[in-house]
């Protein structure tokens, strides 16, 4: 286990920002992408 | 068996097959994500070179692989499409590319934000990033060519000419690393040599790699089913098969 609590994990080790800025543009990509196929 | 197979080249024999496989790789996909993204953030361990940042990595490789490999095969599909005229090529080719054209996004975005703490800086013209998005474009184009020209034939070869020619920049990203003097690092998986990285991390990329596939196979799949209803919408089975949709939902 790398994380001691919550806080630790969503900080990354002062690298917060760029992982989970990584990781949310990712998953709004793909949220996205699934969202207009379903529409059509 | 080859006839068999051959019989979903027919838009009317595949609608229904593509129908049926969607759901299986969504739920491969789902399953490999959470399953790789629990390696990625628990069980693998912190690089001692780039401490967390690394693990932007696990999202960046895969959407970079999937980026250079959906355009290599929608540039398979668009040329056999050209070469045999099939309807059903140039569609897939259609379906495949806003999904290569996401994943290069994912790429060159993870990559950015990757890069300023580790190098500092979010972009540099290096040759590995200008590649890749020229890749980009080179998707983007492919999908406005082929939005430009109303009629279904002309605009699958105009886009099947585009997309391979394009193809020859898929060589140059991969190789641009040993090519040139790159900022951006070689490669730490290739299939001549072993990876230059801990099992661990491997294990969570290529699972998120895994899932990337089945998400994209699901994702054009879906796509090209929409893709046939709104070119065969004059057929008759077309027409059937929306009267069922419509009653079904």
């Amino acid at each position: 286990m790398n994380w001691g609590s919550l806080n630790e994990f969503l900080a990354m080790g002062g690298y917060g920002f760029y992982v989970w800025g990584s990781y949310g543009v990712a998953a709004l990509c793909i949220f996205l992408e699934v969202f207009f196929l379903n529409k059509k | 068996m080859t006839s068999d197979l051959f019989r979903f080249a027919a838009p009317q024999a595949f609608f229904p097959l593509a129908g049926k496989l969607i759901p299986w790789f969504s739920v491969l996909a789902g399953v490999l994500a959470l399953a790789g993204l629990y390696v990625a953030f628990f069980a693998a361990p912190t690089d001692h070179q780039q401490g967390e940042a690394y693990r932007i990595i696990f999202i960046h490789v895969p959407a970079a692989w999937m980026s250079m490999f959906l355009y290599v095969v929608m540039a398979c599909w668009a040329g056999i499409g050209l070469a045999l005229n099939t309807r059903l090529s140039g569609m897939m080719a259609s379906a495949i590319a806003p999904t290569g054209a996401m994943f290069t996004f994912v790429a060159l975005w993870s990559g950015a934000l990757w890069g300023r703490p580790t190098w500092g800086a979010y972009w540099v013209w290096d040759a590995r990033l200008t590649s890749e998005l020229v890749l980009l474009f080179l998707y983007l184009g492919f999908i406005a060519l082929k939005s430009a020209i109303p009629d279904p034939v002309r605009s699958d070869r105009a886009g099947a000419i585009l997309a391979l020619v394009g193809v020859v920049n898929v060589p140059i990203i991969y190789f641009s690393v040993q090519w040139w003097n790159t900022l951006h690092q070689g490669a730490s998986v290739s299939l001549t040599r072993a990876p230059s990285m801990a099992a661990t991390m491997l294990a969570g990329m290529l699972l998120l790699a895994l899932a990337a596939w089945m998400y994209s196979i699901a994702t054009a799949l879906c796509r090209v089913r929409a893709i046939i209803l709104e070119r065969e919408r004059d057929a008759e089975w077309v027409r059937m098969t929306k009267d069922q949709m419509q009653a079904a939902a």
